[in-house]
């Protein structure tokens, strides 16, 4: 029997969301882990992964459809000798698919007013997992799982598509989960399923070359930021911050703090960047056609380098934060992204980001704005420079800064606006500690 | 009786039995079932139900003693023994008469009679040992119940020493009882005689009473019962009874000292053994321990197309066990799936003042199986509805596994526990962990919602202590 595909349900709270895109036609094969289609909410967008193997048979909900209830059936899978008249819509409801990791941004949800007006609305934050759900999966219950045997699973790791319930109608009772844990077959691979196949080979020019298959991570990479440099106006300004005070600050809090929390020039970073938003808060927006959304909480994304690729986590309510709570944040969201163990709401979402390269001894650089954000700001290694102060040259510790700008909603003087509050915070950072 | 071919026959019209016969012919087997003496065995004639009778009466009795604490009156309150015990037999003979109505409406050939196996797929059914017929059947289920272990010394004789049966049907009332046994029959005639007036003494060999219980719910019911007035004698044993004219003398020894006491009458409620003889396991490949039949997963004994259910095969002697076990294994011989009974989720019960309910792993043997346990308490002094009824000893304890969430076992003892039970028997089955619990609306003002605030005790979280 055609297996039914269901619209999925991108977070705990969705109800209904847009059939953005099928990446899959019909009559198409369809292998498990195929992406087949993008689901937009106003929260998210992200890739349906198949689980199933088949032919897609019928799509049931055309591209661009607005409105889709989770659970609703959008397409049929047809198994392996099925006929494409088999693809109606039956009655029952067998577990098809399950989402791909969601995108890392919001989305924009447009607004119908043609004036430009001010709108005050909470930012969009993706609703906490629920308890008994393994991180980042949908609260849908086409998995039939006593609240036992998902807590089991979530505890060891047990990935409930890949079990076979013995319970009344297939469900999955404990004994099912512990037979999985025991022989192993089930457990959720903390690395892609698939390891990328590396092939061999020459290209027509003579030149031998290897061949690594994209993961899922630097698809969604390359096609963020392509859409980011083609689409958004940037432009970029750049400013010299003196941080020798700031260096003998850090050397005094660090020397006080014992086995303490050691902070970091990047914290200071964060901090003024956090603070400078405050008083620069177009620069904390995201551009729709319609309106510029303007954030109300500081969220602060931080690009961290993971061996698949960049990942931004982000430390909120950052203005509001102590330089020392913030370091262990970031301490520990760095951890966890390098683990690949980030919940989606720690990397999901966020209004402005940094990027440092000063650990690499990059001098300057400017980078590609995160989208939907606005800003980005590129950190530069500090080093000792030849400054002229007073009409005399002199030695200066100097960190070069880098400010890329969406120019639709932060025009230059707003940049520079940001850029110097910024610098003053950074040039005196005991005003970052009041 | 003319048919005497059948696709299933079962033998034993107990809950077990009679069970199977319906669940069979509801599945469209044709099916007979064998009962030498009444439909609806021990539990509905001489065990479960006219005991509950007898309880009620004590319980009554019991309230009618408190009538002032009511506000209400009752002066000369006494009882009528005879008038109690007619009321118990017409429960059990309406229950019986029932039973019969069931089997006609399900179309279940009864036949009356002692049955025993006579080759494969064959029955011989004798009735005051003349033969009433030879029946044959595609599947035989077992199901002849259980008795009262006799032990030497302290055989039942029906006048001075009773067993259960002799104990429900009393010719007189004694002014003083020995229980020898406290498990849940010997604890249940013990609070029904202590209630109405009779000074019972109970002897336990084992550390404590009602040794299947939770240690702290066994405490518990030890500690009400003394305050009633019972004397309960652990780590004791009854060496001898000597029968005098119209009592009995006892001797019991308990830490290394002997006493003789002198009884109207004597309980033996020693245990209980499987009826596994005459009814001819003898040269088949059923295999028999410690008097009881083994079973498989579903019934199936080594003998092909022969089961086996319910106390036949060991405990826990309970009637749901027989009903369930009935079937699923009667599903089973139909080519269904059923799902094997989980031990650990069939709730007991004990109808004694105050009533115990449990289901599941005590806290220590919870621990034995090495778990690390989260345990709820809550007690019925601090419940609306207990102090509304004027009945407020009791405890609700729930012991969860503290990794999981996992319910593992709840002990309930107080008002009511018995009805109550069920719910923690639910959340059992349906794997449930706190949360559920936690979340679960229990209605006020009940009982029921202090297993709610058990469960909110495990986790620190209960409201109204």
């Amino acid at each position: 029997m055609p297996i039914e595909i269901l619209m999925p349900a991108l977070s705990p709270t969705m109800t209904e969301g847009k059939l953005a895109k099928w990446l899959k036609n019909e009559g198409d094969s369809i292998k498990s882990g195929d992406l087949i289609a993008e689901i937009e909410t106003d929260k998210a967008t992200m890739e349906m992964e198949a689980v199933d193997e088949g032919t897609l048979g019928k799509i049931l909900v055309p591209a661009g459809t607005e409105k889709v209830s989770v659970n609703q059936p959008i397409a049929m899978l047809l198994l392996e000798g099925e006929k494409t008249s088999a693809a109606t819509p039956p009655a029952s409801k067998p577990p098809a698919l399950t989402p791909a990791a969601p995108s890392k941004q919001p989305e924009l949800k447009l607004e119908s007013a043609p004036a430009p007006k001010v709108e005050s609305k909470p930012a969009p934050v993706p609703a906490p997992a629920p308890v008994v759900l393994p991180t980042g999966e949908s609260a849908d219950d086409r998995i039939f799982a006593s609240p036992l045997a998902k807590r089991i699973a979530t505890d060891a790791g047990i990935d409930l598509a890949a079990v076979k319930g013995s319970g009344p109608k297939g469900r999955i009772v404990k004994a099912d989960v512990e037979q999985a844990a025991a022989s192993g077959s089930a457990r959720k691979s903390t690395t892609p399923a698939k390891a990328p196949v590396q092939v061999s080979a020459i290209s027509d020019f003579g030149q031998p070359y290897t061949e690594v298959p994209n993961s899922g991570m630097r698809k969604m990479i390359a096609k963020r930021l392509l859409e980011a440099k083609t689409t958004i106006p940037h432009f970029y300004l750049t400013i010299d911050c003196v941080i020798d005070d700031l260096l003998k600050l850090r050397k005094d809090i660090n020397d006080g703090a014992g086995d303490g929390v050691k902070v970091s020039v990047n914290d200071f970073v964060i901090k003024a960047s956090a603070l400078a938003l405050r008083k620069v808060p177009q620069a904390n927006a995201s551009w729709t056609d319609e309106a510029i959304r303007l954030y109300e909480r500081v969220d602060i994304s931080i690009a961290v380098a993971t061996p698949e690729g960049l990942i931004t986590p982000i430390v909120r309510d950052a203005d509001k934060k102590g330089l020392g709570a913030i370091s262990n944040e970031v301490k520990d969201l760095a951890g966890r992204a390098k683990a690949k163990k980030l919940k989606p709401e720690e990397f999901q979402g966020g209004g402005f980001s940094i990027s440092n390269l000063g650990m690499f001894g990059i001098k300057e650089f400017s980078a590609i704005i995160n989208p939907p954000q606005v800003c980005i700001l590129a950190v530069g290694k500090a080093d000792q420079r030849p400054v002229v102060k007073d009409g005399a040259l002199a030695v200066a510790s100097v960190m070069t800064c880098t400010l890329s700008c969406d120019h639709r909603v932060v025009d230059g003087a707003v940049g520079a606006e940001f850029l110097q509050a910024f610098q003053a915070l950074i040039e005196n950072p005991l005003r970052m500690l009041i | 009786m003319s048919d005497t071919s059948f696709d299933l026959i079962v033998v034993g019209g107990g809950p077990g039995g009679y069970t199977a016969a319906i669940r069979a012919s509801q599945l469209g087997m044709k099916t007979a079932i064998v009962e030498k003496e009444l439909l609806g065995g021990i539990c509905l004639n001489w065990g479960c139900i006219p005991t509950k009778a007898l309880l009620r009466s004590a319980e009554v009795y019991h309230l009618m003693h408190r009538a002032k604490e009511f506000g209400l009156k009752a002066d000369n309150i006494s009882f009528d023994i005879d008038a109690v015990i007619k009321r118990s037999r017409g429960v059990a003979s309406q229950l019986n008469g029932g039973v019969k109505h069931l089997m006609k409406k399900n179309k279940v050939t009864v036949f009356e009679g002692h049955a025993k196996l006579a080759g494969k797929g064959k029955l011989a059914i004798t009735k005051d040992n003349k033969p009433v017929a030879d029946l044959t059947a595609k599947n035989i289920i077992l199901a002849t119940g259980a008795r009262a272990r006799e032990l030497p010394g302290l055989e039942a004789d029906g006048n001075l020493v009773w067993n259960y049966r002799h104990a429900m049907v009393p010719k007189m009332f004694p002014k003083t009882l020995l229980v020898i046994g406290s498990g849940a029959i010997g604890i249940e005639f013990a609070s029904f005689y202590q209630t109405l007036g009779c000074k019972v003494t109970v002897v336990e060999v084992l550390d404590r009473i009602l040794s299947v219980e939770d240690v702290e719910i066994s405490g518990l019911a030890h500690k009400q019962f003394e305050k009633q007035g019972m004397v309960i004698k652990t780590k004791a044993a009854v060496k001898a009874l000597k029968k005098n004219a119209n009592d009995v003398t006892a001797t019991i020894e308990q830490g290394g000292k002997t006493e003789t006491l002198t009884f109207d009458r004597v309980i033996s409620a020693v245990g209980i053994v499987g009826n596994v003889e005459n009814i001819g396991l003898e040269g088949t490949k059923i295999k028999v321990e410690k008097t009881h039949v083994v079973i498989g997963p579903y019934g199936e004994t080594g003998e092909p197309g022969v089961y086996a259910i319910g106390d036949l095969c060991g405990p826990p002697w309970l009637a749901h066990k027989a009903g369930h076990e009935a079937v699923i294994c009667v599903e089973k011989i139909a080519g269904l799936h059923p799902h094997p009974l989980n031990v650990l989720g069939i709730p007991g019960c004990t109808y004694c003042h105050p009533q115990i309910a449990s289901v599941g792993l005590t806290e220590q043997a919870a621990k034995e199986k090495g778990h690390q346990v989260k345990v709820g308490r809550f007690p019925f002094l601090a419940n609306g509805k207990a102090i509304a009824l004027g009945d407020t000893n009791g405890l609700v304890k729930t012991v969860f596994d503290a990794k999981t969430g996992e319910l593992l076992g709840a002990h309930m003892i107080g008002p009511e526990v018995t009805e109550m039970i069920q719910g923690y028997a639910i959340a059992k089955t349906l794997e449930t962990t706190e949360q559920e619990l936690m979340h679960t609306v229990f209605p006020h003002p009940t009982l029921s919602e202090m297993m709610h605030e058990s469960v909110l005790d495990a986790y620190g979280q209960a409201i109204n202590m």
